[in-house]
């Protein structure tokens, strides 16, 4: 297959990698083609059929995570609620943005190996990879800042309310970026040294890789003026809460204590002291509950300024628990570090398959009847988008 | 659109003084499968993902009741179905890719609904233990 000399681009005189294998005489099979397919086409539709196998595979195992999901949120909507004020939605919406960008640069990025445009296809596929950089970069910002904060799983969670930002801590942005750093060094090292071998192949395949590793930083800078904009805003549903009441809506959140709801009648004096005297009782948790309830209720009937700390929602039947606590928050804190981290080592290995690509690219492997492992990658890439498409609203915009 | 696609890699193949190996092949069956999608879809479909993000955002800040997640999940579904079709390429594509790739959700739809409705059975084992220091505080 004689595409890449007629296509007369030039640069890349040393190209003589593998294409001349098999020779011109070799009419039915182009050296891009194995032996054991009849055509090109053949090739290809074998091989999507295989990457469309391995999607599958890949929404089957997220499936796991997003029915933990499923069935934590049914069971403590309050907890998701609470917790999700932590989540910078500001971020998730740059992620986003920037997850669907590289996308559409991987759809053109494809269409560009169908058209042998080659310049252009390398080009793509460099910025693909550098908003997969900007993505990591972003989301090293939010997991160290809320490491710092300890909004940790179940085990670890030490998030304090009444001191959220401990000094003296570990400081976790910088071994996040360390791997980064090292990578950046390294990428760096070896442009150098191919120009100075005066090797045009590696420079050529440095130079993109060198923007990759540095849009990685651009991207922890991006999280940092964003995140710095935004102090968390503790308490949030309990503000909102109140304002349900007081306007009257009777909220139903599902509280944990199972307490049966009854309606609100005229409270007598009398069941009110009987309601006392069985509250006593340490164990009777949902009827102190209830008073409790019903006493934030006449503070509102009355007028009273509440406080905007008070963990009384004032509908007689719900008094919000408390959700930052290990084994609430910190079950949600568990999979939101699961499916967020799960999705950031897909990142990271759709990053390493790109690369490989890039460097094909540069090569010039690929044209019209062979692009192949460009379109694979791409369905890998889309998957990887359409999970984050997903996780964005399910985590960081819940009210 | 397949049609227009169809032309569109043979002019481009044509302009860029593509020389093919195999001669006389031109039309050779197996060799000639490329469709490139034209830029105008891309552009468009990356223009309505981007809209429906901003229209994710700004509805969550309304309260809908229970059907916040249902809200939720109908706009990320349009969006997954945006990115499915045409950047994965899955509307010119074999309907049998297709076929494949959307049994992974009906078998994901069983998957979720039989353990939510089983937990719903046993959802007492799940509640978290009740560890803050002091349940309930005397205001």
């Amino acid at each position: 297959m004689s595409t890449i000399e007629a296509a007369g681009h030039g640069t890349h005189g040393h190209d003589d990698h593998g294409h001349d294998g098999h020779g011109h005489g070799d009419h039915d099979h182009p050296s891009f083609l194995a032996h054991h397919f009849d055509t090109p086409e053949q090739q290809f539709d074998s091989g999507k059929l295989g990457i469309w196998l391995f999607l599958v595979t890949e929404v089957l195992f997220f499936s796991g995570m997003f029915c933990a999901y499923a069935i934590f949120r049914m069971t403590r909507p309050d907890v998701f609620e609470g917790c999700s004020q932590f989540l910078n939605t500001k971020l998730g919406a740059i992620n986003t943005g920037v997850l669907l960008f590289s996308s559409l640069t991987m759809a053109w990025a494809v269409r560009c190996a169908q058209t042998e445009e080659h310049k252009k296809l390398t080009a793509l596929l460099a910025c693909t990879l550098s908003c997969a950089m900007v993505f990591l970069g972003v989301k090293t910002i939010e997991y160290s800042h809320k490491w710092g904060m300890g909004l940790l799983p179940a085990g670890y969670f030490t998030y304090n309310p009444a001191n959220p930002h401990p000094e003296g801590g570990t400081n976790w942005l910088l071994y996040l970026c360390m791997p980064f750093v090292l990578l950046l060094v390294g990428v760096i090292a070896w442009l150098v040294i191919s120009v100075v071998k005066g090797n045009k192949f590696h420079t050529a395949c440095a130079m993109p890789l060198t923007v990759v590793c540095l849009s990685f930083f651009a991207g922890v800078g991006l999280g940092m003026i964003l995140e710095s904009g935004e102090t968390p805003h503790i308490g949030h549903a309990e503000h909102a809460s109140v304002a349900h009441a007081a306007g009257g809506d009777a909220h139903h959140s599902e509280s944990g204590d199972g307490a049966p709801t009854e309606p609100s009648g005229p409270d007598t004096a009398e069941t009110a002291s009987l309601m006392e005297r069985l509250a006593k009782d340490a164990t009777n948790t949902g009827l102190q509950n209830d008073l409790l309830a019903r006493k934030a209720q006449a503070e509102l009937s009355g007028g009273a300024v509440v406080d905007s700390d008070s963990e009384i929602s004032g509908a007689i039947e719900s008094v919000p628990q408390e959700v930052m606590t290990p084994s609430r928050a910190g079950v949600f804190f568990g999979i939101y570090y699961c499916m967020t981290g799960v999705h950031a080592i897909h990142i990271i290995g759709g990053i390493g398959v790109l690369v490989w690509l890039l460097i094909r690219s540069v090569r010039q492997d690929f044209n019209r009847q062979y692009f192949g492992p460009v379109d694979y990658v791409g369905l890998y890439w889309h998957i990887v988008d359409l999970i984050w498409i997903y996780l964005f609203p399910l985590l960081y915009l819940i009210r | 659109m397949s049609s227009h696609s169809h032309t569109d890699s043979h002019a481009v193949t044509a302009g860029s003084g593509h020389t093919d190996a195999h001669g006389h092949g031109e039309h050779r069956e197996g060799y000639d499968f490329a469709h490139p999608i034209p830029l105008w879809i891309l552009f468009a479909v990356f223009g309505a993902l981007v809209f429906l993000t901003l229209v994710t955002v700004w509805q969550s800040n309304f309260d809908f009741g229970s059907y916040d997640v249902a809200i939720v999940m109908i706009i990320a579904t349009v969006k997954a179905l945006l990115v499915a079709l045409f950047f994965m390429h899955l509307a010119f594509d074999k309907p049998f890719n297709f076929v494949v790739f959307f049994s992974s959700f009906v078998f994901v739809g069983l998957f979720v609904i039989f353990t939510l409705s089983d937990s719903r059975m046993t959802s007492d084992s799940f509640e978290p233990v009740q560890d803050e220091v002091v349940a309930v505080q005397p205001s």
